[in-house]
């Protein structure tokens, strides 16, 4: 956004890695203790793979909207 | 927005809401501290965002107009982001389970054609005549009391509206997490007012976009999974048709067609003609709300020229039509999904039914008769009301509300059921700021600038405007508590909106198109129509049978009600306009520059390649939205 210094897409991409690396860091504790909710589908692992992809996609934004890079 | 709220909430089933406060049941679900802290998060962002942006938010054009320079990619998912409250999104779901996919009428034709038209038609005389608001545009057209008497209704719809939506939210979270409802009003409540307050409509926008991703973020994996265990949407379809028809009484495959039995009232489990879904759902309202609404016009103001105003609702439509990806989806999933602690299938029922059956202090039904009785007519089984009557763990009744929740707590493990709450509060907090935004700008701009200070500097109008929104949210609270005390109010002030919207577009429209239009035919017919539309609605309110009148039909649902009554509002004031109009003296065409289609040169737009063309993306548009339409007919 021009005029408004850190772009909206920045603070996206720092709240998508933050909670990306926290449900990911989740995931791959239960993966190694078990199970710690009874949830459907826990075998599908979805808190590493769901984090790992809002991770993937905050590192993204972080790095395309870093405060100091021409803005869109 | 009563016409676009969701069919389970339009049919009242959320009057009952102060009942369930009494509801003692356990909650939906229990956070643990990693789901803490996920909202915990999303709160500091919130206010972080509000913070860092008041240094940008000086003047009058920054802080109500966000200093219109928004991209339109950010000026449309704001555009799209302030509709989608959590009462949308959890209503919706409800209303999916119930209904099947007519729910998704509310998102495509009760949308994308209004979008459109707004992006492609209205938006350049929006934006050519430079108003900060729709009361301003009225104004500029047909004079002061037109634009006091929208003003006026703008402001209290407004505030009574973000104070109706707080005390949902604070419902909702009581009844899913069993937090005090004080404490979910005022958290969110000063969370709204910090960052709205400090950085104005900029703000506003930033955190509406942030909260249309966590929503995608919170929300998309329930669908996801969902399909994966129901073996796609062949399985789903499968089941569906083998389960529901014994227990709906509606023959299942109705829930997979959105046009196929509208034909007849009575062939379709919502209960509508394909004629309202048309010209009530799909013109009236839908156009009432999508392009004369103030608070998401405002957001298309915003936009930082007039080719990014124009693509800003292209670019919503198509978020729009994904929309029921994760707000119908899930709630035909609940359908064959949900299931109680034993494994049979849980059914779930209206709130009415939840409130009467509600339990008492040591965990028994309240009144055994009247809940015995109310369960009568639904289509649970008897085992599922002797289990309800018996008492104990896993024995009570939940809403078609609670759909999403439920299907949240069933896949959701510690850290995202953090997300997915989070993605209900951001839905509740977008809708809320939304609201309060557009009452600090309208109060601003259009009554107190004019009505009662003319002549204040543009800091002393900034400092109105954030005082405006402390004030906004002071009453928005007060109107949270008044509905907690007196909930039949409830309907009335969520009818504000349709009462108010039919007969504004009709005026607008004419105003906007045709020339001839005068100032006393818009003043007069905004008002009468106002009254008018208020007439209907509390003849239906206060004599029931006069539904079949409205609806043009004694197999009409109360959803037929509110498109009939727009409809007819519309076409009265419709009327009032051009007989008016053609009594009086028009307005020399040289006042109407830039207001009125054939009396304004709209500036000529600089070519650009075809994938920046609107024209291009509207038609994308326009096929995506037929196939849809055909593919599920």
């Amino acid at each position: 956004m021009h005029g408004s210094g850190i772009p909206i897409w920045f603070f996206i991409g720092v709240l998508l890695l933050i909670y990306g690396s926290l449900i990911l860091g989740y995931g791959i504790f239960e993966a190694v203790i078990g199970p710690m909710a009874p949830v459907e589908l826990n075998y599908l692992h979805t808190p590493i793979w769901w984090g790992g992809i809002l991770a993937a996609i905050g590192v993204l934004y972080v790095v395309k909207f870093r405060p100091g890079r021409t803005s869109k | 927005m009563y016409g676009l709220v969701p069919a389970s909430i339009a049919a009242g089933s959320f009057a009952p809401l102060p009942a369930l406060l009494a509801f003692s049941a356990a909650p939906l679900a229990h956070l643990r501290p990693l789901d803490i802290a996920v909202i915990a998060i999303y709160f500091g962002m919130v206010v972080w965002i509000g913070i860092y942006l008041k240094g940008k938010s000086n003047t009058s054009e920054e802080f109500f107009m966000a200093g219109r320079e928004m991209t339109a990619w950010i000026a449309g998912l704001s555009f799209v982001s302030a509709n989608m409250g959590s009462l949308e999104l959890m209503g919706w779901a409800g209303s999916a389970y119930q209904y099947g996919i007519l729910a998704t009428h509310w998102y495509w034709v009760g949308a994308i054609p209004a979008m459109l038209f707004l992006g492609l038609v209205m938006m350049p005389f929006y934006y050519v005549c430079k108003t900060h608001s729709v009361p301003g545009y009225l104004d500029l057209r047909y004079g002061g009391h037109a634009r006091s008497v929208a003003a006026f209704s703008f402001a209290i719809e407004m505030i009574l509206m973000s104070g109706v939506n707080m005390f949902a939210m604070a419902v909702v979270m009581k009844v899913v997490l069993g937090w005090d409802i004080t404490f979910s009003i005022f958290v969110s409540s000063i969370a709204v007012a910090l960052y709205v307050g400090l950085g104005g409509l900029r703000s506003a926008i930033f955190n509406e976009v942030l909260q249309f991703v966590l929503i995608w973020g919170g929300a998309l994996l329930v669908p996801i999974l969902g399909l994966y265990q129901a073996g796609g949407v062949s399985g789903l379809k499968r089941q569906i048709m083998t389960n529901m028809q014994s227990v709906t009484g509606v023959s299942s495959d109705s829930y997979f067609h959105l046009w196929r039995d509208t034909a007849h009232f009575a062939a379709n489990p919502m209960g509508v003609h394909w004629t309202g879904i048309v010209f009530g759902l799909g013109f009236v309202i839908s156009f009432g709300y999508w392009t004369t609404d103030f608070l998401v016009v405002q957001r298309v103001l915003a936009a930082r020229n007039l080719r990014a105003a124009r693509m800003a609702p292209i670019i919503g439509s198509f978020f729009k039509m994904a929309v029921p990806f994760i707000v119908i989806l899930p709630g035909l999933l609940g359908l064959v999904l949900l299931q109680n602690a034993d494994g049979s299938r849980r059914q779930l029922v209206g709130e009415d039914v939840v409130a009467t059956c509600s339990l008492n202090s040591s965990g028994q039904v309240a009144d055994r008769a009247a809940c015995s009785a109310a369960m009568s007519k639904t289509n649970l089984t008897a085992a599922s009301r002797q289990k309800v009557l018996a008492g104990g763990d896993d024995a009570e009744l939940h809403s078609y509300n609670q759909a999403l929740p439920l299907m949240m707590v069933r896949y959701l493990g510690p850290g995202l059921l953090g997300l997915g709450i989070t993605a209900l509060i951001a839905g509740f907090m977008s809708g809320m700021a939304g609201n309060v935004s557009a009452f600090s700008t309208v109060w601003t701009y259009d009554i107190y600038k004019p009505l009662i200070n003319k002549k204040g500097s543009d800091s002393h109008y900034v400092m109105v405007g954030r005082m405006a929104i402390v004030v906004g949210v002071a009453v928005s609270i007060g109107a949270a508590y008044l509905v907690m005390h007196a909930h039949g109010i409830m309907d009335y002030v969520q009818a504000l909106f349709s009462i108010f919207i039919a007969p504004l577009l009709a005026v607008i429209l004419f105003g906007m198109f045709w020339k001839r239009a005068t100032r006393l035919a818009g003043f007069l017919s905004l008002l009468l129509g106002i009254i008018f539309s208020a007439g209907l609605f509390m003849w239906v309110k206060l004599t029931p049978a006069a539904l079949a009148t409205v609806a043009l039909s004694t197999g009409a649902k109360p959803m037929a009600e509110n498109v009939f009554r727009a409809l007819w509002a519309f076409l009265f004031a419709a009327v009032l306009v051009v007989v008016i109009s053609l009594l009086t003296k028009p307005r020399p065409a040289a006042e109407l520059e830039g207001l009125v289609y054939g009396a304004t040169k709209l500036p000529k737009e600089e070519p650009v390649p075809f994938y920046k063309n609107e024209y291009i993306w509207a038609v994308l548009v326009v096929i995506i939205f037929a196939a849809l339409n055909i593919l599920f007919w």
